[in-house]
């Protein structure tokens, strides 16, 4: 698999093995040799600026230090006991815009270290070790935490408080663990069931069980939780999508792009997905290039991504732009939705110019259409507040303090539903960390 | 055009890059395609007294950087393992195909006084143009009585020069062992068995790494390993001082020597040569990169001598040797001071780290408002050690500035603090 993807060999529609194919992992693992010339290539920092980046603060040229060294096993358990959740990291972080970002290379005019690439290799190679868990759980506290949401944050709460020796539930609404890790990211980041394995290697620890199809405001509710166990923690991530606000916006055709990506992950065969002809993704962010890119990929003749504002503004990084070019995905900049046609289902599309105008986002006045057969929507995730009635709101995200607790003493919350730094993998698992550690000081005050 | 052309203990040769007496050197194949790929001269692999020695299978031994890159090789390998005559013979081919090169016959026998002298005497008749007396060889040999076990003592040393020396009419060059305590000893001997010159180091006797898993030295020969002799860019430094000693020393500044030791490329050949050698010898380069390596040897030589305006070898040849001083003849007023161009710095905190650990505390480190941080010298604290300087990623990033008035000097033995003080006029 590589990063460029040309679409079919023969203008004829590709076949099953091949669309298989288009979904393998986009970043090959490193080779032993490669892991060493790229490992002797950091400059073992002091002070390093990729740690300074890194959400979760791994100590980095530790790790590559170690790998060097031939200590795959400490190399691993340094990441992990950072972030547990590196072996994920490795694949998804926008490490250009985090670690190798700041790589001082960059300021020689040399490539950064391959950071992520190499966390991918001390993670994976332990996995692969079958040894023991490399974390044990402190003795025995009695205290019952509850996690809502069995997601990165959530997990990761899970794992710091198991090892502090509480004993820790997990609620999770769906039927498998590891949230958008399972369920929200594009196939070939997360190849060979890997969100899964991460979650069988997580859970080694001990002390930590999930129950399945139990969602907040459904089977279980805050009041409960909060009468049967010592602390809770949400980590419930964002639960609904944003509409296009748009007449039509119910025609056959027109979808989330999340449930685009998660039936993709769901899918036993890739070609059980339904996927256009000529598709339209709304949206700047990952998520929209995860469903442009994989659409291309599935077999779609043509896909075009729309985003309303420039390329400077766009949320996803230049690598998820760069992989949506070499994919032949058709990028629109400076266009807004402004109307969705067909008749019960979705022909086409039209769209405004945009500009800004005095630091606003205005219309021009010029439209343009195109036909469209599947729109994906993929503007923004919110929190979904309703059963989270009781709990203090501010700017759509549940309010904690410093200590990551809620409005309601005892309930912490972590992740993509709490304001800290970006919506990203790595930033919940620290989220779900720190808050696990606030609630033992909570627990022990 | 600089003219490369020079002259080792007498012998002439076009350049001065030879190849050593190693398993590059053991046959007319590997000799023909190093005169082609530009190699002025070789020293043909070690011969001795027939029947051959019997080599074993594995040979080499390598510590590598961890980018697979060599920093040094050892070898348990004795030396050549076929018949006297078959050498002698391809020797007298070489000779007669390749008149503008040098062949140098290396050679190796009991402490025997008829031993080395007949033996001597075939050798020269095949048309070589000189000798080179291995008495360094640390692995193997040494066991049955040869090279290091003559080389560390100097009796023998002089003696077994003496004897070649007395039945050829060719220059001799005695080949020393690093493996000793001063190498002006064995180079003193060597001068007094009336050697033409010296060829140094030899390998420098090692165990390369232990394979941990078979818990035995490598190279490991079926679970055993033994020592060996270790050579390679790693052991430079050793031979550069060797070398360096044996040019001031009054004792032997007159003889002349042929300098091996990790030359890699025509910078460390420029190196050996301003502390005095006259030609250098090259294995393991060749060994790791092929023979075509002389090439650059030869040229960036050349473009460098014409740099800086020499025309000849011995227009730069042992110019560092003056220089080379003991420290008590160091000037104790020479001050420096570390000085970082923060435009250069990349802020990878290693010359913090380092100075802040292991030497003098002399560099901050603060952190910037917008984020990284600012390192800067306290030039009360730094000593001038250079540390920070060359653990630095960045070419010239780091530089040593002198702060002192660049008029007085001082050394030990003159210092107000040194109670061994020579009294004051």
């Amino acid at each position: 698999m590589s990063k460029r993807f040309t679409g079919s060999a023969d203008g004829r529609p590709m076949d099953a093995a091949q669309i298989e194919a288009n979904f393998g992992d986009i970043h090959p693992a490193l080779s032993e040799t490669q892991a060493m010339a790229e490992s002797s290539r950091c400059l073992y920092c002091y002070d390093a600026p990729c740690v300074t980046a890194c959400p979760t603060s791994i100590d980095i040229p530790k790790f590559i230090h170690q790998i060097s060294t031939g200590n795959i096993t400490g190399s691993a358990k340094t990441i992990l006991s950072s972030n547990i959740m590196g072996g994920t990291c490795a694949r998804v972080c926008p490490t250009e815009v985090l670690c190798e970002g700041s790589c001082v290379k960059n300021a020689t005019g040399e490539e950064p270290v391959k950071i992520g690439q190499l966390q991918r290799h001390a993670v994976d190679g332990l996995m692969e070790m079958n040894v023991p868990h490399p974390f044990f759980r402190a003795a025995s506290t009695g205290k019952k935490i509850a996690v809502i949401g069995a997601g990165p944050a959530g997990l990761s709460c899970a794992h710091r408080s198991a090892m502090a020796g509480h004993d820790v539930t997990v609620f999770e609404a769906k039927p498998k663990a590891g949230g958008l890790n399972e369920y929200g990211l594009a196939a070939y980041k997360m190849v060979d069931d890997f969100a899964q394995r991460e979650v069988d290697f997580l859970l080694e620890i001990g002390g930590i069980s999930i129950e399945y199809g139990k969602a907040l405001g459904g089977a279980i509710s805050l009041e409960s939780l909060k009468a049967e166990f010592d602390a809770v923690f949400i980590g419930v991530g964002l639960g609904d999508v944003n509409a296009l606000g748009l007449e039509g916006e119910d025609k056959k055709g027109v979808e989330s792009a999340i449930n685009f990506i998660e039936d993709l992950r769901q899918a036993d065969k890739k070609t059980d997905v339904n996927v256009g002809d000529n598709v339209v993704v709304i949206g700047g962010g990952n998520t929209a290039i995860d469903a442009a890119v994989q659409a291309k990929r599935l077999g779609a003749s043509d896909v075009t991504l729309v985003y309303r504002r420039g390329a400077e503004q766009m949320t996803a990084t230049e690598w998820e732009q760069d992989l949506a070019q070499v994919n032949g995905v058709n990028i629109r900049l400076w266009s807004k939705p402004v109307g969705i046609k067909g008749n019960g289902k979705v022909e086409g599309m039209s769209f405004e110019r945009t500009m800004v105008d005095g630091g606003k986002l205005v219309g021009t006045g010029k439209t343009y259409e195109l036909p469209a057969d599947q729109v994906l929507k993929a503007i923004g995730q919110v929190l979904e507040a309703g059963p989270l009635a009781g709990l203090e709101i501010d700017g759509g995200k549940i309010k904690v303090g410093d200590d990551y607790q809620t409005s309601i003493s005892g309930v912490f919350a972590g992740g993509d539903c709490i304001k800290t730094g970006e919506d990203l993998t790595v930033q919940s698992v620290d989220d779900g960390a720190k808050a696990a550690e606030a609630m033992t000081r909570f627990l022990n005050a | 055009m600089a003219d490369l052309r020079c002259k080792i203990g007498g012998v002439e040769s076009i350049n001065p890059f030879w190849l050593a007496s190693a398993p590059p050197t053991d046959k007319k194949y590997n000799v023909v395609r190093a005169f082609e790929a530009g190699w002025g001269g070789v020293v043909w692999k070690t011969l001795g007294i027939d029947p051959p020695v019997v080599n074993m299978s594995s040979r080499y031994g390598a510590h590598h950087d961890s980018n697979r890159g060599v920093l040094g090789i050892n070898n348990i390998e004795l030396i050549t393992d076929r018949p006297l005559e078959v050498n002698l013979q391809e020797i007298r081919e070489v000779r007669e195909e390749w008149p503008d090169r040098v062949i140098i016959g290396s050679m190796m026998a009991p402490v025997e006084e008829n031993a080395w002298k007949t033996l001597a005497v075939k050798i020269a008749e095949s048309g070589v143009q000189g000798l080179e007396l291995n008495l360094g060889c640390p692995h193997g040999m040494c066991e049955r009585g040869m090279g290091s076990a003559i080389g560390q003592v100097p009796e023998m040393v002089e003696n077994v020069t003496r004897w070649v020396k007395e039945v050829v009419d060719i220059p001799v060059f005695t080949k020393l062992t690093p493996n000793i305590t001063d190498i002006l000893v064995p180079a003193e001997a060597a001068y007094h068995g009336n050697a033409d010159a010296v060829s140094l180091i030899n390998t420098v006797n090692s165990i390369v790494s232990v394979d941990l898993d078979a818990m035995a030295p490598t190279p490991t020969v079926d679970g055993k390993g033994s020592h060996g002799g270790y050579c390679g860019s790693a052991v430079k430094p050793i031979a550069l001082n060797m070398v360096g000693e044996i040019a001031r020393n009054p004792e032997t500044r007159d003889l002349e020597m042929s300098a091996i030791g990790g030359v890699s490329n025509w910078r460390d050949a420029a190196e050996f040569i301003a502390l005095g050698a006259s030609g250098v010898q090259v294995c393991t380069a060749a060994m790791l990169f092929g023979f075509r390596i002389v090439e650059d040897m030869i040229d960036g030589l050349s473009n460098w001598m014409d740099e800086k305006g020499y025309q000849s070898i011995d227009d730069f040849r042992g110019m560092a040797t003056p220089n080379t001083v003991n420290w008590n003849d160091l000037n104790m007023n020479y001050d420096i001071k570390a000085v970082i161009n923060k435009d250069e710095c990349i802020e990878c905190g290693r010359c913090h780290i380092a100075c802040e650990d292991t030497s003098h505390q002399a560099i901050t480190k603060v952190a910037k408002p917008g984020g990284g941080n600012e390192y800067t010298v306290i030039d009360d604290e730094c000593v001038g050690c250079n540390l920070c300087l060359h653990v630095c990623p960045v070419q010239d990033c780091i530089t040593m500035k002198r702060v002192d008035d660049g008029q007085s000097h001082l050394t030990w033995p003159e210092h107000p603090l040194n109670p061994m003080r020579l009294a004051a006029e």
